[in-house]
């Protein structure tokens, strides 16, 4: 019996971009607020994940050609090397260094090299996450 | 702040997440891990002759001080600890080259080594009871998948017992960590030390030691040995030489680490227990080391009877003792890994783990079999090889604080090594060749240099022991006197 997803399947083309906007805004917002590389990763993840479900993996890997296990590996590169960024600086290890720029139209903005490790954390988690699924989806 | 105490750590990581990428490329692999393991070597010697003129090196993680930050901290003991692993590492994986097959490479083998290397200098150098859990989280989820990786029957039955005992301890320690930290409020190594030393060591936190007790005891193989043998006899050698020397080691660096600078105040209740612990390990342990035919489970309940004899050390607990631990800690990470490699390469040749299938190996072999002796003779304690030092310094210890039961026990558990590891040579390296010369199979070379370099290593250690005294002496001086390590800390 075929199964019919057609609704799954709509619903998932709109919420996917609602999620992945989430997933943007809580990753920008984990400086201060509540959030961050690690939960704005998973909830990313989670958008993939959706993906996965509402259609086929094969049809996903066609959109999505990309290796999760090297966005994982590429993502826990980033965080050592953010880590290991800062002795050359002469800076204690993990050191941060952060300034404010006035930007047009965003007004004063506060940069920080915190946020490349947190993208760093967010790529591992996201490549580790979808690594996991797909391999447990083989096995059924 | 001295950012190279880092690099121990780092440097093993970043190659493991490096190697990812190489994954097709196994020379290129091989060459990186190498280089990597060289320079992380290089740098823990310079750490260690650092030491020796500016005290203990401490680095604050993004420049926040303790106690809030968390952080490294290296004096003698944990850097000869991590020079030593690197070494041994490297001399196993050096094995691994000529031995583990191109299924394990392609399946990620030189990350995972990496990174299980990575987690133990880091196990070794932190200042931080957290730091230290994930530490070990790093050395054991990459252990699991070393244990498992080649998917024989053998080895996923051992690899799950082997994960949930770990999985059960490692729980334990977080609780422990939360009773800890919820009693204490803090969770620097140092700083706890200063509250504990405050507030005095009350009922409630012995309790707490007991539970790291019994979690580094799982973990180094302290009474709680009963997974240790089947476990690490599943893996193949390079693997099995990496654990036996490493991993348990780590448990008792651990144990060492806790009970001399933080629960030092009630000895009768913690180190008698650790004494008594000791006493039934070495017991155990000797039995099971006779009991056997297969070699693989010899030489791990040989690992067993090691442990018990460097805790021996701990509950005595004077200066001397420390230094004889010491001694035996880096004599024993060498000599293990050295004979897992042996019986590894017996295996290979030979076809049987079972030492009453095989003889005369030596009139094949005799390389070989002349490196056995002098393992076997380096276990025994027979001077001038590296175990030698250490069981008399431990002895003397004993002697002084009269703990004339340890002390019987310790060199007792020396002749029950000595027939172990005799029964094998007996059995497999003497008698008549039953390995005819046109079906020998040729020994490489790549196996046997790596056993060299070891061999080396433990007449190197025995003999220049002088050498190394130096380091010894000052690490057992901050093992017996904590302000210094807590000075070193705390101190801006």
């Amino acid at each position: 019996m075929k199964i019919n997803d057609v609704i799954l399947q709509t619903i998932t083309r709109v919420v996917v971009f609602i999620i992945l906007t989430l997933a943007i805004y809580l990753f920008f917002s984990g400086h201060y607020d509540p959030g961050g590389g690690f939960i704005g990763g998973l909830v990313l993840a989670s958008a993939i994940v959706l993906l996965f479900l509402a259609f086929d993996i094969e049809t996903v890997r066609i959109g999505i050609p990309i290796n999760f296990r090297v966005v994982a590996a590429i993502g826990a590169f980033i965080v050592v090397a953010t880590g290991i960024g800062a002795t050359v600086f002469g800076t204690p290890f993990l050191n941060q260094a952060f300034k404010t720029f006035n930007i047009p139209f965003f007004g004063e903005v506060e940069l920080s090299t915190v946020t490349l490790f947190e993208a760093g954390v967010a790529l591992a988690v996201v490549g580790v996450v979808v690594t996991i699924i797909l391999s447990i989806s083989k096995d059924g | 702040m001295n950012n190279i105490i880092v690099f121990p750590m780092v440097i093993p990581v970043l190659t493991g997440i490096f190697l990812l990428f190489l994954r097709r490329h196994i020379i290129l692999q091989r060459w990186v891990i190498i280089l990597s393991l060289l320079a992380t070597m290089i740098i823990s010697f310079i750490i260690l002759g650092q030491i020796q003129t500016e005290g203990i090196l401490r680095l604050d993680f993004g420049d926040w001080k303790p106690p809030f930050g968390i952080l490294f901290v290296a004096d003698s003991f944990s850097m000869l600890l991590v020079l030593t692993a690197s070494f041994v590492a490297t001399a196993c994986l050096i094995y691994a080259f000529f031995s583990i097959g191109e299924a394990y490479e392609k399946m990620f083998f030189y990350p995972f080594v990496s990174l299980l290397i990575g987690g133990v200098n880091g196990s070794f150098l932190t200042g931080d009871l957290f730091n230290l859990f994930v530490c070990f989280e790093v050395m054991l989820l990459a252990s699991y998948a070393l244990i498992a990786l080649g998917g024989k029957k053998l080895q996923l039955r051992e690899s799950i017992k082997y994960m949930a005992i770990n999985v059960v301890s490692s729980w334990i320690f977080l609780v422990a960590i939360a009773y800890l930290y919820g009693t204490l409020g803090t969770l620097n190594m140092a700083h706890l030390s200063v509250r504990i030393a405050e507030v005095g060591q009350t009922p409630i936190l012995t309790v707490i030691s007991i539970l790291f007790l019994i979690v580094f005891s799982l973990k180094a193989g302290l009474l709680l040995y009963q997974w240790l043998p089947g476990s690490y006899s599943a893996p193949p050698p390079a693997v099995a030489a990496i654990f036996g020397a490493l991993l348990t080691k780590v448990g008792i660096y651990a144990l060492f680490r806790i009970f001399t600078l933080m629960f030092y105040h009630e000895p009768s209740i913690t180190h008698t227990m650790i004494g008594i612990m000791a006493a039934i390990t070495i017991i155990g342990g000797s039995i099971g080391a006779i009991a056997y035919n297969d070699i693989r489970q010899i030489i791990s309940y040989n690992v067993v009877i090691a442990v018990g004899f460097i805790l021996i050390g701990l509950a005595v607990g004077t200066n001397i003792a420390f230094e004889g631990s010491i001694y035996y800690l880096i004599h024993d990470m060498v000599v293990k890994a050295l004979l897992f490699l042996l019986a590894g390469t017996m295996i290979i040749l030979t076809g049987t783990e079972q030492i009453n299938r095989v003889s005369g190996l030596i009139r094949n072999y005799p390389v070989l079999g002349w490196l056995f002796f002098v393992v076997m003779l380096s276990l025994a304690g027979i001077p001038p090889l590296s175990g030698f030092l250490g069981k008399v310094l431990v002895g003397q210890g004993a002697i002084e604080s009269g703990s004339y039961v340890l002390l019987a026990l310790g060199f007792l558990s020396t002749l029950f090594v000595l027939y172990s590891l005799l029964r094998v040579f007996l059995n497999s390296f003497w008698g008549e060749t039953m390995i005819m010369v046109d079906d020998e199979k040729p020994l490489r070379k790549g196996l046997v240099i790596p056993c060299l370099i070891l061999t080396l290593a433990t007449v190197g250690l025995g003999v220049g022991a002088e050498g190394i005294s130096v380091y010894v002496i000052d690490a057992a001086k901050t093992l017996s006197n904590p302000e210094i390590y807590i000075n070193a800390v705390l101190n801006n």
